[in-house]
């Protein structure tokens, strides 16, 4: 009767062996006589493991003469006989045998018998532990594709349904993931005041850890993009809190941008992730901007940069599994045949599609893709050369699109309108001439100064309210203060003789210059406000 | 010798006996200690003529323009000369509404 009591795994000789324990009987009804438990873990370089390898056959325990721990454990375990088990010249396994219950020894025809047993089953045994194995691989390829499932649910749970609707603009987006799902994603961030937030990110790792940071940065992102303004400060704010979440040895790269669409401004800041690209009449530049992966060290901050698109000018987004395909000569595809790409190539829309062929034509038949490749292109329309005018409205001074209002508060403090001036610039500057565009920042400047020094006296807790208004025909910029009370003062032209030979303050000017700037220039109070509106048309005649 | 604030740096260089300000950055309130300063530095010279250098400016606003209206003043009453260079096109308006350009040469 054979029994089978063990299977031991033997990790340090990447082997297996099957222990067998046997008792032999010559009367199955009589009780088998046990032998202990044996729980045996061969070294490699233990001497019994090369003996049974060179001595195939039935071997007395008691005739071996080696230095073998292994030895010693057989022996301790009261077994008398091993038989080890060879199939295709390796050890998979040993027959061990105790005491015959009779108490003889065993006999010619018992070594022969097992002699014979040994040889039908190993290769027995062989099978059923490729079966075994064979079970367990499909196993863990099952586990495996279903954290596949998961990862690419996940990452498709996330990424944006809809790409945004722009009027004058084309925005494309692509995404495939390798097949092991990196952790690429992109988003868009929508604000109330029109501008569009641009997220492109690689997460290290692959699978469910990849895309469970995905999401969490994504989260991250948009809470951040919600409180902060300044794409720099968000990815600085993502950062302190990512940094905390993160499992260790993981991060992420991440661009991020926003987008004005009504004047072509685009700030952004950069998480170390591969620098964007920005096609232009005169070639293409990088959108280059300094700045540490999210998730590495907290206290972060993050270079920001902008540039505002001129019409036929797009912008590409990308991860790294489109740089770093590699073709069948492991040559790598690499940024600056992406650039030189890029350069003959005018229309964002239809580039994605010509990188991928041009990907697919460097890689070749056949090839498997080693991570995820994300793209993103986002473009500001002109005529093309299909003759269409995709932006007919936006291009032409004299047909604004149409904005909502838009309305901000900045603190009084000295030095701030500076920031009126550039916000209020990148909302309207694509809609006035550019001298024109001069004379309203200076007028906006001067305004916000007055304001938060005379109506606001530069106490923090009474911000300045500005509100920039685009119409038909004209521009129109409100700035307020909680001065109330008594009328401004109207412009009056400064003497400069008197100023200079010292009979008048050199100061005064701020309400003359406005004056001459604007188009308009409209004064209202209540006995909590001053409202400067200023006016520009658009048509200048 | 250079003179500098936050947003704000003057240079004083000398070409023949013309004294030449470099201006970089912002003139506003913070500017007026360095502008004064590299103004000073420049008279100590005994300059036949003073140039400010605009070209590194980008922003002027109605305290700047008084602060140069003020070193126009000290200009005139020393008898000095004194001319606007690198002024952008904007910046040469706004010269010319203030009436400044009827006192100092803008070249």
């Amino acid at each position: 009767m054979t029994t089978l009591r063990g299977y031991w795994r033997n990790f340090r000789g990447e082997k297996e062996v099957e222990v067998v324990e046997t008792a032999v009987s010559p009367l199955p009804s009589t009780p088998i006589t046990q032998i202990s438990n044996l729980d045996l873990d061969i070294a490699p370089n233990d001497l019994l493991l090369a003996y049974v390898q060179q001595n195939p056959g039935v071997l007395d325990v008691d005739q071996l003469k080696l230095d073998s721990p292994a030895l010693a454990a057989i022996r301790d375990a009261g077994i008398r006989l091993i038989v080890p088990l060879v199939s295709q010249g390796e050890l998979i396994g040993l027959i061990n045998l105790g005491s015959r219950l009779s108490e003889q020894e065993y006999s010619s025809d018992d070594y022969k018998l097992l002699a014979d047993l040994a040889t039908q089953a190993a290769p027995a045994l062989r099978v059923a532990q490729l079966v075994k194995q064979q079970q367990q691989e499909a196993a863990e390829r099952e586990r495996i594709e279903q954290e596949l499932k998961v990862a690419r649910l996940i990452q498709q749970t996330l990424l944006p349904q809809d790409l945004p609707a722009l009027n004058g603009w084309g925005v494309s987006a692509y995404y495939q993931p390798a097949r092991a799902v990196g952790g690429d994603f992109y988003d868009f961030i929508y604000f109330p005041d029109g501008r569009i937030g641009f997220v492109v990110a690689d997460v290290t790792d692959k699978g469910v850890p990849a895309a469970l940071v995905m999401a969490t940065t994504r989260t991250l992102l948009r809470a951040a993009a919600e409180r902060l303004e300044a794409p720099g400060a968000v990815l600085a704010r993502t950062n302190d809190v990512l940094v905390q979440e993160i499992p260790p040895k993981m991060f992420v790269t991440c661009f991020y941008a926003v987008l004005n669409p009504a004047t072509g401004h685009l700030r952004y800041a950069n998480a170390g992730h591969d620098v964007p690209y920005r096609y232009t009449a005169d070639g293409v530049v990088e959108l280059r901007a300094t700045g540490m992966p999210l998730g590495l060290m907290p206290g972060m901050g993050y270079d920001e940069k902008e540039v505002t698109l001129a019409p036929g000018e797009y912008v590409l987004l990308y991860s790294d599994g489109l740089v770093e395909a590699h073709n069948p000569q492991r040559e790598m595809f690499g940024f600056p045949r992406l650039q030189e790409l890029m350069a003959t190539h005018a229309n964002g829309d239809t580039l994605k599609d010509f990188l991928l062929d041009q990907l697919a034509a460097f890689t070749g038949p056949g090839w498997e893709q080693e991570d995820d490749v994300t793209l993103v292109t986002l473009q500001l329309g002109e005529r093309l050369e299909t003759g269409d005018w995709r932006l007919a409205e936006i291009s032409s001074l004299q047909s604004p699109i149409s904005i909502s209002p838009i309305e901000f508060e900045i603190p009084s403090a000295p030095g701030n309108e500076r920031l009126a001036m550039q916000r209020v610039a990148e909302v309207v500057a694509r809609l006035l001439p550019a001298a024109r565009l001069e004379k309203l920042k200076t007028a906006v400047a001067e305004a916000t100064m007055n304001a938060m020094e005379h109506g606001n006296k530069y106490d923090p807790d009474k911000p300045t309210r500005l509100k920039v208004l685009v119409e038909e025909t004209s521009i129109r910029v409100t700035i307020t203060d909680e001065g109330g009370g008594p009328p401004l003062k109207t412009a009056t032209h400064p003497d400069l003789e008197a100023k200079l030979a010292g009979d008048q303050s050199p100061r005064g000017w701020g309400l003359f210059l406005i004056q001459n700037m604007v188009d308009e220039l409209n004064v209202r109070q209540d006995a909590q406000h001053h409202t400067i509106e200023l006016v520009m048309f658009l048509n200048e005649s | 010798m250079a003179e500098k604030t936050a947003a704000f740096f003057a240079k004083t260089r000398w070409e023949g006996e013309t004294a030449v300000l470099d201006l970089h950055g912002e003139i506003n309130s913070l500017a007026e200690a360095a502008l004064d300063a590299a103004y000073a530095t420049a008279e100590q010279g005994n300059p036949v003529k003073i140039v400010l250098n605009f070209a590194g400016v980008d922003y002027i606003n109605s305290t700047g323009i008084a602060l140069i209206v003020g070193l126009l003043a000290r200009a005139r009453a020393a008898h000095r000369p004194i001319a606007a260079a690198g002024l952008s096109e904007h910046y040469k308006e706004i010269f010319t509404i203030t009436r400044l350009s009827d006192f100092m040469e803008i070249q």
